[in-house]
């Protein structure tokens, strides 16, 4: 298999995403997401599986009568995932595998992912936004709650990250 | 011409999309590896890559609101509501530890053929699922300490925007150069190479330091 391209330099990566923020304002007056999309997905999904609880959802209810999928943010995700198929294609960065440290087993890395994406999912919606919606586009409008959101975001991953290192190596 | 523009159409929705995209995965934000290498401190990509592009942007959105192209006000700001903000940062800076993503990085993660993403995007669903079952007695929590309304930070601190630009740039710079000095000491920054290295993610390759040049 051919080597893969580097990755970009942090500070080209920066600039450039900050540009993309900056369009996306002026577009929209909002900034990019990306939680939003997966709370639009369970919200089909509990459709399809439970309609009658679904509509009755005292959070989901309104987004399952209006239509789950209609919304900005689901084109833009999925603007999101051919922009980053191409850019790993492009950049022979694509691979398709589970990524984890040597010693631990692809199951447990499985595991290990679904428990983070519960916290994830639960506290993306507890903060209303995630790192995309609500630290980044918040944070481009000096928001007081986008910086409350990162201060806790960066200390619970430095101190989580103490307790479950040895899951990575 | 006044902006924003309030498209909210899918043609430009996909544009931005594709460029945050294209951005994500090319700083190596579909590594889950790479991501959490930030909290031991060996790589700070997640750092640099994010507080450059909110002093990028929130530059450029204090520049045109100050020549006028944009209305004052015609943004979207969110409200702080102490408690669950704080709490929810929490519990995303402690599942994206444990998971190796947040969602914009998990779409990227999938996106450029990682299995484990897509483990961790069910648990999200699973996890907002939840949320929304056990919301109506969350509801108080939910709605806690809330801030004034679209409150940001010059108007929190009474300082005007361009200090707060300046200290935010500052603080970019100092992560730069914090960086420069710890990342070595603990393996150097994750390469490409060494992320996909022995045929791939599956394989559970080891991560090697770096020799220092």
């Amino acid at each position: 298999m051919s080597e893969p391209r580097p990755f970009w330099n942090p500070l080209v990566a920066g600039v450039a995403l900050g540009l993309v923020l900056l369009a996306s304002f002026l577009v929209t007056g909002h900034g990019l997401g990306a939680s939003g999309l997966f709370t639009r997905l369970t919200a089909g999904l509990a459709a399809l599986v439970a309609p009658l609880e679904a509509a009755a959802n005292s959070y989901l209810g309104g987004l399952v009568k209006a239509g789950a999928l209609g919304g900005w943010i689901t084109w833009e995700v999925l603007g999101l995932v051919l922009g980053a198929l191409a850019g790993s294609l492009f950049g022979r960065r694509f691979r398709i595998g589970i990524e984890r440290g040597s010693g631990v087993a692809p199951g447990n890395r499985l595991a290990w992912a679904f428990a983070g994406g519960a916290l994830v999912g639960f506290g993306s919606r507890l903060a209303r936004g995630c790192t995309s919606g609500l630290g980044l586009s918040g944070g481009a409008t000096l928001a007081v709650a986008a910086f409350v959101f990162l201060i806790a975001f960066f200390a619970a991953g430095f101190a989580t990250m103490a307790l479950v290192r040895r899951s990575w190596q | 011409m006044t902006l924003p523009l309030g498209d909210s159409g899918a043609v430009l929705a996909l544009i931005l999309g594709f460029f945050f995209g294209l951005v994500l995965e090319g700083a190596g934000f579909g590594s889950p590896r790479k991501l959490v290498a930030q909290f031991t401190l060996r790589d700070f990509a997640v750092f640099k890559v994010m507080m450059t592009a909110v002093v990028v942007a929130a530059t450029g959105l204090w520049l045109l609101e100050a020549i006028g192209l944009i209305g004052s006000g015609a943004l979207y700001v969110p409200t702080l509501f102490f408690w669950s903000i704080a709490g929810g940062g929490v519990l995303i800076g402690a599942g994206f530890a444990m998971g190796g993503y947040c969602p914009g990085t998990s779409a990227a993660g999938l996106a450029s053929g990682r299995i484990d993403a897509l483990a961790f995007i069910v648990g999200m669903l699973a996890g907002i699922g939840v949320f929304a079952l056990l919301f109506d007695g969350l509801r108080p929590f939910y709605n806690a300490a809330q801030g004034a309304p679209r409150q940001t930070l010059d108007q929190l601190l009474g300082l005007p925007v361009p200090v707060i630009l300046i200290v935010l740039a500052a603080a970019a710079v100092g992560g730069f150069l914090l960086a420069r000095r710890l990342e070595g000491r603990f393996g150097g920054p994750l390469t490409s190479a060494q992320v996909l290295a022995d045929g791939g993610p599956s394989r559970g390759a080891k991560l090697s330091a770096q020799p220092r040049s």
